[in-house]
C-alpha cells in the first residue's frame, strides 16, 4: 500500500460498515469514527500541525525568550536571517553535508547488498547483523563515544595513526577542516545498515524465475547483474535516494553531540544555527529562530515534494514493466 | 566463473537431489579443484566483509573495554581490547554517582508510555480511516500527509511554547505527550492499509454475534493486525529510546528527568577527563537496545523493510 495511492484513492473502502442502516446506529457510528480519531486530532494538532502553522506567526515577531512579550515586526526577520552570513554558512554545510553523504552511501550500500544477496556468500546473516547493529544505537550516545575515538591525544585512532608513525595526532573535531568530514565518515557508519536493509528488501523482488530463464539461455553472474538485477533495481535507487536524503537533513543529535557546530561554525547545520538563537544564547531570538525555521521547512517541503513525484515515478516505471 | 560450469554444479547438488540431502559420497566429491576455484572470490569477498565488520563493530568493542579499565590504563594502553583486571566500580559510578540509574529509570517510563500511546493512536485513527468514509476523511489525510516529513528543528520552538502554556514543560508526562505527538504519520498509514484489506464478512459476522464498534475493534481487527502493531511498536520503541532533541529541552531545568541521550551529554560535558566512567554509562546506555536488537533481529530488519516496501 503506498502513500500516493492511498491519498489519491476515491471510491469509499471495501469495509464500509452500512451494517446499521437506521439513522441512530450510523449516527452512533459516526460518532464511534470520530471518538477514534480524537487521540490522533488533539495530539498531533497540538504538536505538529500547530507548531508548522504556528511557526509563520512567529517568524513575524520579536520575541526575546518564551516568557517575554511578542512584538509584530512584519519581515525584518526575514531580512536579517537573509543578510546574516551564518545563515547561509549553515544552509551550505547543510547542503555540502546532504551531497556527500548520500551518493556515497547509497552506492556503497548497493554494493555491499550485492554482495550479501548472494546465496554464496558465507557468514551472510552475521555480516548482515554486525552491519545492522549501529542503527539500533542512540545516536546521541555514539556521537559521544565518537568524541574520545577521534581524541586528538589518547583516541584509538591516533594511537593506530602514531603506531604506524602515520602522523602526530590529528584534531579530527576540533579542526576546522576536517570536523565536517569525520562527522560524515561517522553519519555514513552510522545509517548504512538501513540503507543496506532497504536494498536487500528491494533485491528481494527480482523474481527468481527471470534470473533462472536467462542462466538457461546463457547469461553468467554479470551479465545477469548488468541487464536484469540492475534495471529492476532503478525505481527503488529513486526511493532510497530520496529517503537517504531526508533523513540526511536531520543530522542535529550527531553533529550537536559530536562538535556543537564547530570550530568556528564549521560544521554547523540549519538546526544546530535554530537551536543556537532558541535555545543556546543569552537572550534568545525566538522571532528571527522561527524566521530561519520557516525557510528551512520550506526546502525540506521542496525536497518532500520531491520525494512525492519520485515515488509517483517509481510507480510508473514498476508498472510499465 | 563461466558459463559452462554452471549447470555442472546444478546437477550436482540441485536438479535431481535436493541439496540437503547430499549423500556422503557427493559431500566428499565437494573438495575438487573446480569448487574450490570457484568459491575462492566468495570466500576473497567474505574476508574483505570479514574485516569491515570488525571495523564496524570496533567502536563498540573499545567502548566495552574501556569501561572495564582504570584511568591510567585508558591513557596508557588505550587500543588494546582486554582490560588487565575488569574495573567493574566505573560501573558503579556511573549508575550511582552520575546518576545513570535515575536517567534509565526516566527513559524506560517514557518509552513505554510513547509506546503504548502512539500505537493506540495510529490503531484507532488508522482503523477509521482506512475502513470508513465519512465526510473530513480527505481532509485528514492530506494534512497527515503535508505535515509528513515536518522535521523536529522546525516545529520545537511552537511545541516548547505550547508546552509552557500547558503546564507540561519539564515533566515526564509533557515529554511523553510531545513525543507521542510527533510525526509517526507512517504507522498511520501503515495500519490504514492493514484494516483496508481485511474482508468484510469479518465484520458483518462479528456484527451479527452481537459486538459494537469498541468491541469488534478491540476483540477483532487489532488482533489481527499483529505484523503491523509489531512494526510500529519497533520504530516507535527507537525513535524514542534514541530521541535527543525534544528531551534535551524539556530537562534544561529540571536535570532529575533526563534521558541516558540528554544526561551522556550532560555527563561529558561535567566530567571531560572521566573516560572509563563515560564508557561504563554509554555501556549502559545502548545495552538494552542492542541485546533486544539482537534477540529480536527478524522483526527489526522486517519492520524496516516494511517501512520502504509500502
Amino acid at each position: 500500500m503506498s502513500i500516493a495511492s492511498l491519498s489519491r484513492q476515491k471510491a469509499p473502502p471495501p469495509g464500509k460498515a452500512e451494517a446499521a442502516p437506521r439513522d441512530r446506529g450510523r449516527s452512533r457510528v459516526t460518532l464511534w469514527i470520530w471518538g477514534f480519531l480524537t487521540p490522533t486530532i488533539v495530539l498531533y494538532g497540538l504538536y505538529t500541525v500547530y507548531p508548522v502553522v504556528a511557526s509563520y506567526w512567529y517568524s513575524l515577531v520579536e520575541w526575546n525568550g518564551f516568557e517575554g512579550e511578542k512584538k509584530f515586526v512584519g519581515l525584518r526577520n526575514y531580512q536579517e536571517v537573509f543578510a546574516d552570513p551564518l545563515f547561509w554558512n549553515s544552509f551550505k554545510i547543510t547542503m555540502l553535508f546532504m551531497l556527500v553523504v548520500v551518493p556515497l552511501k547509497v552506492f556503497l550500500t548497493l554494493f555491499a547488498a550485492i554482495m550479501l544477496n548472494s546465496p554464496k556468500m558465507p557468514m551472510r546473516t552475521l555480516f548482515r547483523t554486525a552491519l545492522f547493529l549501529p542503527v539500533v544505537t542512540t545516536t546521541a550516545i555514539v556521537g559521544v563515544v565518537m568524541q574520545f575515538i577521534f581524541d586528538p591525544s589518547s583516541g584509538p585512532v591516533n594511537e593506530l595513526l602514531r603506531k604506524f608513525g602515520l602522523s602526530e595526532g590529528v584534531n579530527f573535531l576540533g579542526g576546522s577542516s576536517t570536523s565536517l568530514w569525520t562527522v560524515c565518515l561517522v553519519y555514513i557508519w552510522k545509517w548504512f545498515g538501513i540503507t543496506l536493509i532497504y536494498w536487500l528488501a528491494a533485491l528481494q523482488t527480482v523474481p527468481d524465475d527471470v534470473l533462472e530463464a536467462a542462466r538457461i539461455d546463457g547469461c553468467g553472474p554479470r551479465q545477469l547483474l548488468r541487464h536484469i538485477t540492475l534495471p529492476l533495481l532503478k525505481p527503488f535507487l529513486i526511493i532510497i535516494t530520496l529517503l537517504s536524503l531526508e533523513s540526511a537533513l536531520k543530522v542535529f543529535d550527531l553533529m550537536q553531540t559530536m562538535t556543537g557546530g564547530g570550530p568556528y561554525y564549521s560544521s554547523e547545520v540549519v538546526e544546530i544555527y535554530i537551536y543556537r538563537w532558541a535555545f543556546a544564547a543569552t537572550v534568545p531570538q525566538l522571532g528571527f529562530a522561527s524566521a530561519a525555521a520557516v525557510i528551512f521547512g520550506l526546502f525540506v517541503c521542496v525536497v518532500g515534494a520531491l520525494q512525492l513525484l519520485g515515488v509517483r515515478a517509481a510507480q510508473k516505471a514498476r508498472g510499465a514493466q | 566463473m563461466t558459463i559452462t560450469r554452471e549447470p555442472t554444479e546444478a546437477t550436482r547438488t540441485g536438479m535431481l537431489r535436493r541439496p540437503r540431502a547430499r549423500t556422503d559420497q557427493a559431500r566428499s566429491n565437494r573438495w575438487t579443484w573446480p569448487w574450490i576455484l570457484r568459491r575462492l572470490p566468495w570466500w576473497t569477498a567474505a574476508l574483505l566483509m570479514a574485516g569491515g565488520c570488525l571495523l564496524w563493530v570496533y567502536p563498540f568493542a573499545w567502548m566495552v573495554a574501556a569501561s572495564l579499565k582504570s584511568q591510567l590504563e585508558i591513557f596508557g594502553s588505550g587500543l588494546s581490547l582486554i582490560p588487565d583486571s575488569p574495573a567493574w566500580e566505573n560501573y558503579g559510578r556511573a549508575w550511582n554517582d552520575a546518576g545513570f540509574g535515575q536517567y534509565m529509570l526516566n527513559t524506560v517510563i517514557v518509552t513505554f508510555a510513547t509506546v503504548i500511546l502512539v500505537v493506540l493512536r495510529c490503531a484507532t485513527a488508522g482503523y477509521v480511516l482506512g475502513r470508513y468514509s465519512f465526510r473530513g476523511r480527505k481532509l485528514i489525510m492530506a494534512i497527515l500527509l503535508i505535515t509528513l516529513v515536518a522535521p523536529t528543528g522546525y516545529t520545537i520552538i511552537p511545541v516548547v511554547d505550547i508546552s509552557m502554556k500547558l503546564g507540561l514543560l519539564n515533566s515526564l508526562t509533557g515529554m511523553v505527550v510531545a513525543l507521542s505527538g510527533s510525526a509517526h504519520v507512517v504507522g498511520i498509514l501503515l495500519y490504514a492499509g492493514y484494516f483496508r484489506s481485511i474482508p468484510k464478512e469479518l465484520q458483518e459476522a462479528a456484527i451479527l454475534d452481537g459486538a459494537g464498534f469498541f468491541t469488534i475493534f478491540f476483540k477483532v481487527m487489532l488482533p489481527m493486525a499483529r505484523p503491523v502493531t509489531a512494526t510500529v511498536v519497533l520504530t516507535t520503541f527507537l525513535a524514542t529510546w534514541n530521541a535527543y532533541f525534544l528531551p534535551l529541552v524539556f530537562t534544561f531545568s529540571r536535570p532529575e528527568l533526563r534521558t541516558l541521550s540528554v544526561g551522556m551529554t550532560a555527563f561529558v560535558g561535567e566530567n571531560s577527563t572521566d573516560w572509563s566512567g563515560m564508557a561504563a554509562a554509554a555501556t549502559i546506555s545502548l545495552l538494552p537496545v542492542v541485546v533486544l536488537f539482537i534477540l529480536m533481529q527478524r522483526q527489526f530488519i522486517d519492520g524496516i523493510a516494511g517501512a520502504v516496501k509500502s
